[in-house]
């Protein structure tokens, strides 16, 4: 299992050497630059300003620049903020994205996987139809226009909770924003568990638990969940890129102090080196989290092995 | 003899999106203790269907009207924790297809200890023992090993064996056993058969082989029933039923029996068309269409299992005073 893990760390390097590519690229295409103004500089000074950052090389020796100081872990200052390096920003973002997105990701599996199993034990009842509806219209909803309604019931009409901010970290400050990123993703696993679950209950085993007289509770946590649990798992995956993707929403949208805003920010600042950083930082969390998937894949299903024999 | 199971006017029907079907039709019969009973049909006579009634192991959309008893025990709408009693301890099945019967997310162990655990109260390691012990008797080789495997990593006969030491752990009265062999090779049916012939001899308990392998009943049993479109259309010993059948149904299937002395150029005998679809059963007889003899009478009503002689059944007009 390790020398797969590592084998699978080191297939990444590649992809994100490409990442990093299309990303350099593709920010400079945007038009603009980190140091335009409404107000024209004085050539001179632009001069200097664009030397001090390497940005009057030709881009083929930025891009080699650039990567040379990755490869040594060196990400660059920010354009904008110029007592901060990246990695500074990311890393004062961190507390506030980790929350968020760990937060919303464990209540979207919680959540997610008791509506579905539920929803799946008692099919075609009244339950069964709420749960899907809601959860459908969980789906419906995009996250941009959930937000601002949550925002508009809780925190204007009802005053319940703070609109947006991140008040020092204060728990009531974190409700909104999280149920906004874990919505969709709960709404989704719940389809997902309710599907695979009724399908895993109409296999020729469960039948086998339920003639050997087991009870209830054991047929289905025991012989059942297991088997419906697995595209659940293989969907965490690309459930932690859509939590990252709708962070970057849901912090711009609640002023919430994390890493996504930083990169809305860079991106329209034109902050190239911020907006690289975050990138690469969300790519290589996305391909961690894909392999610890796997990995845990591994544990659930016995058939599949990652040692070579 | 006292029975062990005892079914009356069971009817079973699941409801569809095309309509209700009619998989069991006013079945009655008994089971004896320690005999072993053969029940034959194609797919669809219902004769599976007629004992997932009984043990509450129907798909969601089937419901079971009549009666079911185990030792005098209503099972049908029995609560839920004394049903599992009697699947558990007091009634055995297992199942067409070893290769999804087992759960392969599972240890093999995991799936047998807990069996002992929840009826027997048996601790883990008792209920290991005990394992080893069932596995030893079926016959499978290396059963420690065995133990502590998933079920993927054993074939399709040993999957099978598992299923019957399993099923014999809490030494059941009945056991039932569902097309038992129809997955397996060849060789392997043999073997299984064998084992489930010796468990026949060993053991103090009933058998009933859910099986359309004619010679497997010849082999195995003593009593047969014979289902279509989910009646007992004949019933009797086994010897009877063979050489005096008195259903043409169970005729048909004799003499479509592949032959090992027949001639070679001679074609293998058929019964004609289909089995009648079950949302529409004809009014009368649904055998009636296939049957070279039907007449008017076998259109007005479905013929009555009527006794021939003590133990000897047949729902035919043919037999009736015309």
């Amino acid at each position: 299992m390790l020398a797969y893990a590592l084998r699978r760390l080191l297939v990444a390097v590649p992809t994100l050497f490409i990442i990093v590519t299309i990303a350099f690229f593709m920010i400079r295409i945007a038009p603009g630059g980190p140091f335009d103004r409404e107000r024209a500089i004085p050539p001179e000074i632009e001069k200097n300003i664009l030397a001090a950052y390497d940005l009057d090389l030709p881009l083929w020796q930025q891009y080699l620049k650039y990567v040379g100081g990755v490869l040594q872990g060196d990400f660059g200052p920010s354009y904008k903020y110029r007592d901060f390096t990246v990695l500074d920003l990311i890393a004062s973002g961190l507390p506030a994205s980790l929350q968020l997105g760990g937060i919303a990701i464990v209540l979207a599996v919680l959540f997610g996987i008791t509506a579905g199993t539920f929803a799946a034990l008692s099919q075609n009842s009244r339950y069964d139809y709420l749960i899907m509806a809601g959860a459908m219209t969980g789906i419906a909803i995009p996250n941009f226009v959930m937000a601002p309604l949550l925002t508009l019931v809780f925190g204007v009409y009802l005053s319940l909770l703070p609109v947006a901010g991140w008040g020092d970290g204060a728990l009531a400050n974190k409700i909104l924003p999280v149920i906004a990123l874990a919505l969709p993703q709960i709404a989704y696993i719940a389809r997902l568990t309710r599907g695979s679950m009724i399908e895993t209950l109409s296999q020729n085993y469960v039948r086998t638990a339920r003639a050997k007289g087991l009870r209830e509770r054991i047929v289905i946590v025991r012989h059942a969940l297991r088997g419906a649990l697995l595209p659940v798992v293989s969907y965490l995956g690309p459930a932690t890129a859509q939590i990252i993707t709708g962070s970057v929403v849901i912090e711009t949208i609640f002023d919430f102090p994390g890493i996504g805003r930083h990169f809305v920010q860079g991106a329209l600042n034109r902050d190239y080196t911020v907006v690289m950083g975050v990138m690469i930082f969300y790519a290589t969390l996305i391909i961690l989290f894909n392999l610890l998937v796997d990995l845990a894949y591994a544990l659930l299903d016995p058939k599949v092995k990652y040692e070579q024999r | 003899m006292a029975s062990v199971l005892t079914v009356n006017a069971l009817n079973t029907r699941f409801s569809t999106p095309e309509g209700a079907v009619s998989a069991v039709n006013d079945v009655t019969f008994s089971v004896d203790a320690r005999e072993s009973v053969g029940v034959v049909g194609e797919s669809g006579s219902g004769k599976s269907q007629v004992f997932m009634s009984a043990l509450g192991l129907l798909a969601k959309n089937g419901q079971a009207h009549g009666s079911v008893q185990y030792a005098g025990d209503e099972m049908l709408g029995m609560p839920e924790t004394q049903l599992n009693r009697i699947r558990g301890v007091h009634i055995g099945m297992i199942f067409q297809d070893p290769m999804t019967s087992l759960n392969p997310y599972l240890r093999v162990v995991r799936q047998m200890t807990e069996v002992l655990v929840e009826h027997k109260g048996s601790t883990e390691q008792d209920a290991r023992a005990k394992s080893l012990q069932a596995l030893e008797s079926v016959g499978i080789p290396d059963p420690a090993k065995r133990l502590d495997q998933y079920p993927y990593e054993l074939s399709g006969g040993m999957r099978q064996r598992v299923m019957i030491a399993m099923a014999l752990l809490c030494e059941p009265q009945l056991l039932i056993a569902d097309e038992p062999t129809t997955a397996l090779d060849v060789t392997v049916q043999a073997q299984i058969l064998e084992l489930l012939a010796d468990l026949k001899r060993h053991h103090d308990m009933a058998i009933v082989l859910i099986t359309h392998d004619l010679g497997v009943v010849a082999g195995l049993c003593d009593r047969v029933l014979v289902m279509y479109a989910g009646r007992i259309v004949e019933q009797g010993t086994v010897r009877d039923v063979f050489y005096d059948p008195r259903h043409p149904y169970t005729l048909g299937l004799l003499e479509s029996m592949p032959r090992v002395d027949a001639a070679g150029d001679e074609a293998l005998a058929t019964i004609q068309g289909q089995p009648p679809n079950l949302q529409r059963l004809p009014r009368g007889c649904a055998f009636s269409e296939r049957c070279p003899l039907a007449w008017e009478r076998c259109d007005e009503a479905p013929p009555p299992l009527r006794e021939l002689a003590s133990g000897r059944y047949s729902a035919c007009y043919r037999d009736a005073p015309r």
